[in-house]
């Protein structure tokens, strides 16, 4: 149970506070609600450059890392396709500082050339080190505009294309920030070593005179249904083959979404899941297998994912596979097996609890769901799901014709 | 009149003065096993872990230390692999081993309330493991389909040759060809096993909210119930050989980007300078503002990062700078990267740097302890390194106090360039 407060300023930016004072530390953690859904097809992966820029200097803060080591916090950030989400860590007794750099963000970034210029290299060398330089690093890349052919999900946080980032215009960056970066479009969590009074005052007082900008209105192409088997298969330089299939599923916010993730569990967490035990360990058809879901805001995705043993045929692994799944659709679970899922669902939740700055980002993002208060009340709705849920929402899911499937063939060599 | 917000100047802020740490109650069982108890927090859960010193390594069985931890979840006289997995699972916990280059460990997260059902469990896989043949065949074909895919990252590769030549072959440069898996033979397995996860070479400890039912559950489990063998364990290592080449470029004509890691041997926690040099790595790579970050990332955006660290062993240390850049610019990043180590020997690391620093070094250290398990991991370090408390009271002394002029001398002391392990793998 993670206890907070919240209020709202006048620009619109809601603040939630959530006092822990086991820790000497204070999290300052800001969630824009804009992710790489928000942007162009022309112009993708500009989120992700965009929170780079973040860091290049503000209007009147001409570093934002210097100052912040000066007092000794740490700050990071992220980039999905839903969201873009900014943190700071530091000692309680320095909180002020974190409310000064952050509003000055938010108020406006200084837009430097050098700073464009520089981040612009930057994630191309972070869009070859991840996606292209790795065996496998392109699997997003390729399987998302398999999956998805309206929504912007069909291309990845990093962007289609090492151009998109490359032709980023100073124009295009001031434009960005207008649309989504102001109180209106942010939700903030404090938390640690801190009072609500005091943050209420820290608020007002930083973030108070930012001017509550343009709502932005989200208005995405949603994805048709799927009605048709997709498949690629490719020859790469991978050292071994390997199978994705993923499948469409609701999105974060819908009910069905708990019985999916319980399902992802039961085939794939941890060594007593089932397609461990049969696929790797019995049949000794995979060297490793995994099941998981992209919790995303509108429709998403379930991946099955696995690397055939040697000697084992792709369509052999393939069967094999869609014979785990299948299962599911057959015979409902038994209530021990759901009730151990549940069970590591719960103490996952427990031992989230243990760490500031995940509660301070889960807090945010439940808010941005609908209501932060959701957060602690996700466990209770693991824990409602019946084996007949499971087995229905399995048998929407795991059709041939809600699937992509995409193969890599390792490249035969001589050598 | 109204305050006009002045946005220009930072707030006021406070210097860290003091740093506490949680410390242990210690109780020593008559099998010899050592107890340490960190009671802190409010949720109904805890960690332990069961710590062991790796066996001296044997270089023609290289791969025993970490095939016989790998392997302890896979079986015991009672209970199969899926059995073990299952009663972990059921009751919301997690277990896991950890295979490192001095201790192994198995490390269990419970809830408090189903201690009885969890402990139970690793009591069993410490005493009755087999080894099954059966689960040593896929851990072998699944290992050499991993080492395959890690073959390919060039900065595997740059690791893997980098340990090499630093460290010969000790446990520490312990870098395995798909070959070597061939060799774990199942009754090297349980010899290796039974001499070195015995309660004379293991280490307790548990964190979290720990009541004294706790206690006395893992007294009469891990103290009373649990007997060590004839043979004690041999956890001497070998002496360590470095390479007499220092120069590795492992040629990848398609590479998009050059995995660089180079490096030395260096000294280790217990030299009087350790907390010092930290100091200086950090400067030099330690941090996100770092001077590698600054010029490489930040200034000529020729990579997504790099960093350098310093690593502690019982025999010594390591200090090291890894990065993977565009692969046309690797020349360029090399030079670099000297430049700025040479900056470092002959410049002052000018005062509001410094001063950054160490309050940077200050904040992360507060900020590392954020519940009462990174007590217990700032306890290992210690203990594993045989030191004692008033190390992190030199440390934070040492910290606030250091001179520019100090690490000057340092960086002349210790960073020659001309003594560095270089490994390019990619384009150069």
């Amino acid at each position: 149970m993670v206890k907070f407060n919240r209020f709202t300023l006048d620009n619109g930016l809601r603040v939630i506070v959530h006092e822990d004072n086991t820790t000497p530390m204070a999290v300052l953690n800001i969630l824009y609600d804009v992710g790489s859904r928000d942007e162009s097809p022309e112009q993708t992966g500009f989120a992700h450059l965009f929170e780079h820029l973040m860091f290049g200097g503000s209007v009147n803060v001409p570093n934002y890392d210097s100052p912040l080591q000066q007092v000794g916090g740490e700050n990071n950030a992220f980039t999905s396709n839903d969201i873009t989400n900014y943190y700071i860590t530091l000692p309680s007794a320095n909180l002020e500082t974190a409310f000064w750099l952050e509003s000055d963000r938010m108020l406006s970034l200084a837009f430097s050339e050098k700073s464009l210029e520089v981040q612009r290299n930057v994630v191309i060398e972070e869009f070859k080190q991840r996606y292209l330089n790795q065996p496998y690093g392109d699997v997003w890349l390729r399987l998302r505009p398999m999956v998805f052919k309206k929504h912007p999900y069909r291309w990845d946080t990093i962007g289609k294309t090492i151009e998109h980032i490359a032709d980023a215009k100073i124009e295009d960056v001031k434009t960005f920030f207008k649309k989504h970066y102001n109180p209106q479009n942010a939700i903030m969590v404090v938390g640690g070593d801190v009072k609500l009074e005091q943050v209420k005052e820290l608020a007002q007082k930083w973030f108070g005179p930012i001017p509550a900008g343009e709502k932005y209105h989200r208005n995405l192409p949603q994805e048709d249904e799927q009605h048709d088997e997709r498949r690629e298969t490719i020859t790469a330089k991978v050292p071994v083959n390997d199978i994705y299939i993923a499948l469409q599923m609701p999105g974060r916010r819908e009910k069905e979404f708990y019985a999916i993730e319980l399902m992802s569990d039961i085939l794939s967490r941890g060594n007593s899941s089932r397609m461990y035990r049969s696929l790797v360990k019995d049949k000794q058809l995979f060297s490793e297998v995994h099941a998981y879901v992209f919790g995303s805001l509108d429709k998403g995705m379930f991946v099955l994912e696995g690397k055939p043993s040697e000697g084992v045929s792709v369509e052999e692994a393939e069967a094999a596979l869609w014979a785990e799944v299948e299962q599911l659709t057959r015979q409902e679970v038994p209530a021990d097996e759901l009730t151990k899922v549940q069970n590591k669902t719960e103490s996952t939740m427990i031992f989230s609890e243990m760490s500031l700055l995940d509660k301070a980002m889960n807090l945010a993002y439940y808010e941005l769901l609908g209501d932060a208060e959701l957060f602690n009340q996700e466990t209770e709705k693991f824990l409602a799901v019946t084996p007949a849920e499971i087995k229905g929402e399995a048998t929407k899911l795991f059709r041939k014709d809600n699937s992509s499937t995409l193969i890599y063939l390792a490249e035969q060599t001589n050598d | 009149m109204t305050n006009i917000l002045n946005r220009t100047e930072a707030p006021a802020s406070k210097q860290i003065e003091h740093i506490s740490l949680i410390r242990p109650d210690k109780t020593t069982f008559a099998n010899g096993c050592s107890l340490y108890t960190f009671n802190s927090g409010d949720q109904e859960l805890v960690r332990i872990e069961w710590i062991f010193n790796n066996l001296r390594f044997d270089p023609a069985k290289p791969l025993l230390n970490t095939a016989v931890n790998t392997m302890l979840t896979d079986g015991t006289k009672t209970l199969t692999a899926a059995e073990i997995a299952d009663k972990i699972d059921f009751y919301g916990a997690f277990l896991s081993v950890e295979y490192g280059h001095e201790q192994s460990q198995v490390t269990l997260y419970s809830l408090t309330k189903h201690l009885d059902k969890t402990l139970p469990v690793v009591k069993d896989i410490l005493v009755n493991s087999i080894f099954p043949q059966k689960e040593l065949d896929i851990y072998i074909r699944n290992q050499q389909q991993k080492l395959q895919v890690g073959l390919q990252k060039n900065d595997v590769v740059a690791r893997r040759t980098f340990n090499k030549a630093l460290y010969g072959d000790s446990i520490y440069g312990l870098t395995p060809d798909i070959e070597t898996y061939n060799s774990v033979k199942r009754e090297d397995l349980l010899a290796h096993y039974q001499q070195m996860y015995q309660p004379s070479n293991c280490t307790l400890i548990i964190a979290g909210k720990v009541e004294q039912t706790a206690i006395d559950q893992l007294t009469n489990i891990f103290g009373n119930d649990w007997s060590n063998q004839s043979k004690a364990a041999d956890t001497s290592q070998p002496v360590i050989h470095n390479a007499t080449e220092h120069f590795y470029f492992i040629e990848k004509p398609d590479a998009l980007q050059s995995a660089i890691r180079m490096g030395l041997p260096f000294i280790n926690r217990q030299h009087p300078d350790f907390p010092a040099v930290q100091v200086l790595n950090t400067v030099l790579g330690g941090y996100f503002g770092s001077r590698l970050m600054n010029n490489i990332r930040e200034d000529k955006g020729y990579t997504y990062g790099i960093g350098s660290g310093v690593v502690s062993y019982r025999q010594g240390g390591a200090l090291f700078i890894a990065t993977e850049v565009g692969a046309e610019v690797c020349k360029a990043a090399t030079v670099e990267i000297e430049k700025e180590i040479n900056l470092l020997k002959t410049e002052l690391v000018p005062e509001e740097e410094l001063s950054l620093v160490r309050n940077y070094m200050m904040g992360s250290l507060l900020g590392s302890l954020e519940n009462v398990f990174s007590h217990a991991d700032k306890f290992k370090n210690l203990y594993f390194s045989g030191m004692d408390y008033d190390y992190y009271d030199r440390y934070t002394n040492i910290i606030k106090n250091v001179t520019a002029n100090d690490l000057l001398k340092l960086a002349n002391e210790y960073l020659k360039f001309d003594k560095f392990y270089k490994v390019i793998v990619g384009k150069y």
